[in-house]
């Protein structure tokens, strides 16, 4: 069997990527023909700014070495963003042959350079000169281990804090397996330990910590633990066996954990990516019949273009204006859900129309498994504790990514607010640099009276 | 339909498309295949003593992607018997009547030898013969090939004595390994030859393996300098031909050699004077089949431009190859950037301002994009930013003096 036929066990199906990685020979036709922009526009459509011409001609020059060099020295994600950026709104929307051809395939050139650099072992970065500060970064997630990357590289102490058994946040447990393979996160999460970052795992901070010890060991304190779980639904019914929470169910898929037998029929509720990925792993651990359910339409829905469509092809089906009201058990097994139609009404208060239940249109859909993904919750206990100025768990920070609390600074999803950026892998990224380099210059320039010491500022 | 057939100093062919001696002429096998494809002619592996070859012996000048810009050979004339060649080109000559075939010839540079190697070739019927004074490789360590074609009296003389037997008309190929090929070209004509072709590959070392740090082709780990050719060479072939065809001293026809691989570099050669072209490099790349397009094109080329004869092209721009110091000082050109066409890569703006003279501007254009914008008064109209723009038709260079003036450097002078 071919290495990208697909197979009937749902194990293959998988670990079977989205698409297979370019051939070398696919590689070089398309770095050549690459133009090598000036003041590139795929560059500047890049959060983190990767030189994307000069990563590519490094492809034709075969220093491929290099060229990872480029992707990961900007990003230091650049392995997992190769595979789950948005690309045609950033780098090769921006691509300027896109204008009379077809722009050039940047995530998959990404892919084959970071590719080559973990294949072979290859480390690409060195840790500074120690400069006898420690920081905390709470939280391993592509934010914080961006932000650990670089502090690292200016030579400072580094000790993540991850709650989870490994490092890596979404790209290691959120991101369906076909799409990011594990490897891939967990290769990018050890080449930032290897500059020397201390790393302590199933650790969660405010509980196994104490906020009074990270004051007293460490300079500064960069907050990236993300968001939480998949909040309620908040409708009779949702602790029954068969519902789970999206997250909860593709990290323990992602993790090679059994989910037990979903059934033939899935309902996933959301339209978001992660609601994409439940669905269409559920359609590769053979459910016959998955349907999303989303109480607005396509034009609303979070879910990129893409993974829409690729969850068409996977045989996802899609229903739009259907709120659930209540999920229905037979003993404490799920046996349906009951939706209400909805209608959309514009609203001066929110950009996106506000769905409001139809009386009446109450229907019950027979399933086996029922998947919640509607969004995430926030973590709010240690904000609060450390007095943290936040906007519904949302961390307030400035350009800098500083929160109101000097030495403590915020990245990626608990300092994401809708309406700003995107909480793109990307985007968390470029964050953690940021917040990095504002840590880096915080402690250059402290004296100690302006040292963290976990008091309020207020 | 134009008539496509030429006549090179007496040598006629039905088209001017003609394989130059090398690799694909080898035996009547190739020949005979060539000719099925259509081509109008053929210059014979270089008959002489049969010679022992190395291997390897070819290597390739590849750029960005694109293979076989240059190519560079250190293989040596035929390694078979003379005996065979001229059964083969008996057979060839029989099949293909109308078709060229020029035996070329490369022997001791002895009175004797030559005439009796043209005795003995020009007996199998031949349409003529090519003297091999442009090898740089091999045989010019043996005082062949282009130790002789380096020297203009070496070379007057060896035309002459076989100029003195030969039946047919004579070729006489140049070595562009020299300083002014003029002077060859001179004592060709001196000597009798009925036309000169040109040119014979350069010098060259195409490269050195990274790994193994040999030079290319490997020999047993040790390279010796070759004879390069390919589309990389075709400019400094086209400026031999023009500067030979512009020579009153040299006044015979040309056939011009050196990285034609299409129907435009053969018009390009004739406009600048060659009567027809030999063509090898993109025979190795991709095969005798390429001279399809290559009649193909020009025939629909010459009907475009109504004219009647592939012969109405050569030497048409001759004429307007002239000295540095006679170009008018006066015509000006700017570039013009078509702003709808121009897909912002920013090309043109840093080679402008890296490597010429500073006048694109990056203006922004309302829509928060920077627009590549020429400040006509700065620019010289050196023509590279209309050269890197990977758009077609996307720079335009627009005459904007007045177009009244002629003056040149030389009357600059005379004042």
């Amino acid at each position: 069997m071919s290495e990208f036929a697909l197979s009937d066990q749902p194990q293959h199906r998988l670990d079977q990527n989205v698409h297979r990685p370019l051939t070398k020979a696919e590689v070089l036709t398309e770095a050549h023909r690459c133009l090598y922009c000036y003041d590139a526009p795929c560059a500047a459509a890049c959060p983190t700014h990767i030189d994307v011409p000069s990563f590519i001609r490094k492809i034709t020059t075969d220093n491929v070495t290099g060229s990872a060099r480029v992707i990961m020295d900007a990003n230091p994600l650049g392995a997992s963003c190769a595979r789950v950026c948005p690309t045609e709104d950033l780098c090769e929307g921006a691509c300027v042959l896109g204008k009379d051809a077809a722009p050039i395939r940047i995530s998959d050139l990404q892919r084959y350079s970071t590719d080559w650099v973990r294949e072979r072992n290859i480390d690409l970065f060195s840790p500074g000169t120690a400069t006898g500060k420690r920081v905390a970064v709470v939280g391993g997630g592509p934010a914080g281990l961006a932000a650990a990357r670089e502090l690292a590289r200016f030579g400072h102490a580094v000790t993540i804090y991850e709650a989870k058994e490994q490092l890596g946040g979404l790209n290691t447990y959120g991101i369906v397996p076909f799409r990011l393979p594990r490897a891939v996160a967990l290769w990018e999460a050890q080449q930032v330990v290897k500059l020397g970052v201390t790393v302590q795992t199933n650790v969660l901070v405010g509980r196994d910590v104490a906020i009074g010890d990270l004051a007293e060991n460490f300079d500064a304190l960069v907050l990236a633990f993300g968001m939480g779980n998949v909040p309620p639904l908040q409708i009779p019914g949702e602790d029954l066996q068969g519902v789970w929470d999206a997250l909860d169910f593709i990290s323990q898929v992602k993790s090679g954990q059994s989910v037990g037998d979903i059934g033939d029929r899935v309902v996933v509720i959301g339209a978001g990516n992660t609601a994409i990925d439940a669905a269409t792993c559920s359609k590769r651990l053979n459910a016959e019949n998955v349907a999303i359910y989303y109480r607005r339409t396509a034009r609303e829905m979070t879910a990129y273009p893409f993974e829409y469509e690729f969850a068409k092809q996977e045989g996802v089906e899609f229903r739009w204006l259907c709120a659930p009201v209540r999920i229905l058990g037979e003993g404490n097994r799920v046996r349906a859900v009951e939706f209400v139609k909805t209608r959309l009404e514009l609203s001066d208060n929110s950009e996106r129309p506000i769905p409001v239940p139809m009386p009446g249109t109450e229907f019950a859909v027979e399933v086996d498994t029922v998947i919640r993904s509607t969004g995430q919750s926030r973590l709010t206990s240690l904000l609060d504790e450390l007095h943290i100025i936040h906007d519904g768990g949302s961390v307030r920070v400035d350009q800098q990514m500083r929160t109101n609390q000097p030495g403590v600074f915020a990245a990626g999803d608990c300092a994401f607010r809708r309406g700003v950026g995107d909480a793109m892998v990307v985007e968390a990224a470029e964050q953690g640099k940021i917040a990095a380099a504002a840590v880096h210059q915080h402690l250059l320039a402290a004296d100690e009276s302006e040292k963290w010491r976990g008091e309020s500022h207020g | 339909m134009a008539d496509l057939s030429v006549n090179v100093g007496g040598i006629k062919s039905p088209n001017p498309f003609w394989l130059a001696s090398a690799p694909p002429t080898n035996s009547g096998y190739q020949v005979m295949r060539a000719f099925e494809a259509g081509w109008g002619g053929a210059v014979w592996k270089t008959l002489g003593d049969p010679i022992v070859n190395v291997s390897s012996r070819f290597g390739g000048f590849h750029f960005e992607g694109a293979r076989m810009l240059g190519f560079n050979n250190i293989e040596l004339i035929t390694d078979r018997p003379l005996e065979d060649n001229l059964r083969e080109i008996r057979e060839v000559k029989r099949a293909f009547p109308d078709r060229a075939v020029i035996a070329s010839l490369m022997v001791d540079n002895v009175k004797e030898v030559w005439q009796e190697i043209v005795k003995k070739v020009q007996d199998v019927g031949v349409d003529g013969f090519e003297l091999n004074f442009g090898c740089p490789h091999g045989m010019s360590e043996r005082g062949m090939g282009s130790a002789v074609g380096q020297s203009p009296e070496f070379l007057r003389q060896a035309t002459e004595w076989v100029v003195e037997v030969a039946e047919v008309p004579v070729i006489v190929k140049l070595t562009p390994n020299i300083t002014d090929i003029r002077y060859t070209a001179r004592a060709a004509a001196q000597g009798g030859a009925h036309a000169v072709s040109m040119i014979n590959t350069i010098n060259s070392l195409i490269g050195v393996d990274l790994n193994t740090w040999t030079p290319i082709p490997n020999v047993d780990g040790k390279g010796a300098h070759g004879g390069y050719c390919g589309p990389a060479v075709k400019p400094i072939a086209l400026n031999m031909v023009a500067d030979c065809a512009r020579d009153p001293l040299v006044g015979i026809p040309i056939s011009g050699i050196g990285g034609v691989s299409t129907w435009q570099d053969a018009v390009e050669y004739m406009l600048l004077g060659a009567s027809g072209v030999q063509v090898c490099t993109a025979v190795m790349h991709h095969g005798f089949r390429i001279v399809e397009d290559m009649i193909d094109g020009l025939n629909q080329y010459l009907d475009a431009r109504g004219l009647s004869s592939a012969m109405d092209l050569v030497g048409k721009s001759v004429d307007r190859v002239g000295n540095w110091g006679d170009l008018n000082l006066e015509y000006k050109v700017a570039a013009r950037i078509d702003q709808d066409k121009c897909i912002r890569c920013n090309k043109c703006f840093i080679a402008c301002e890296d490597a010429a003279h500073q006048c694109i501007d990056r203006v922004s254009d309302g829509s928060g994009q920077l627009a590549l914008v020429v400040d006509e008064e700065e620019c010289v109209g050196c023509n590279l930013c209309s050269i890197v723009c990977p758009v077609e038709d996307c720079i335009e260079m627009v005459r904007v003096d007045s177009g009244g003036r002629t003056f040149s450097w030389r009357e600059r002078q005379a004042l």
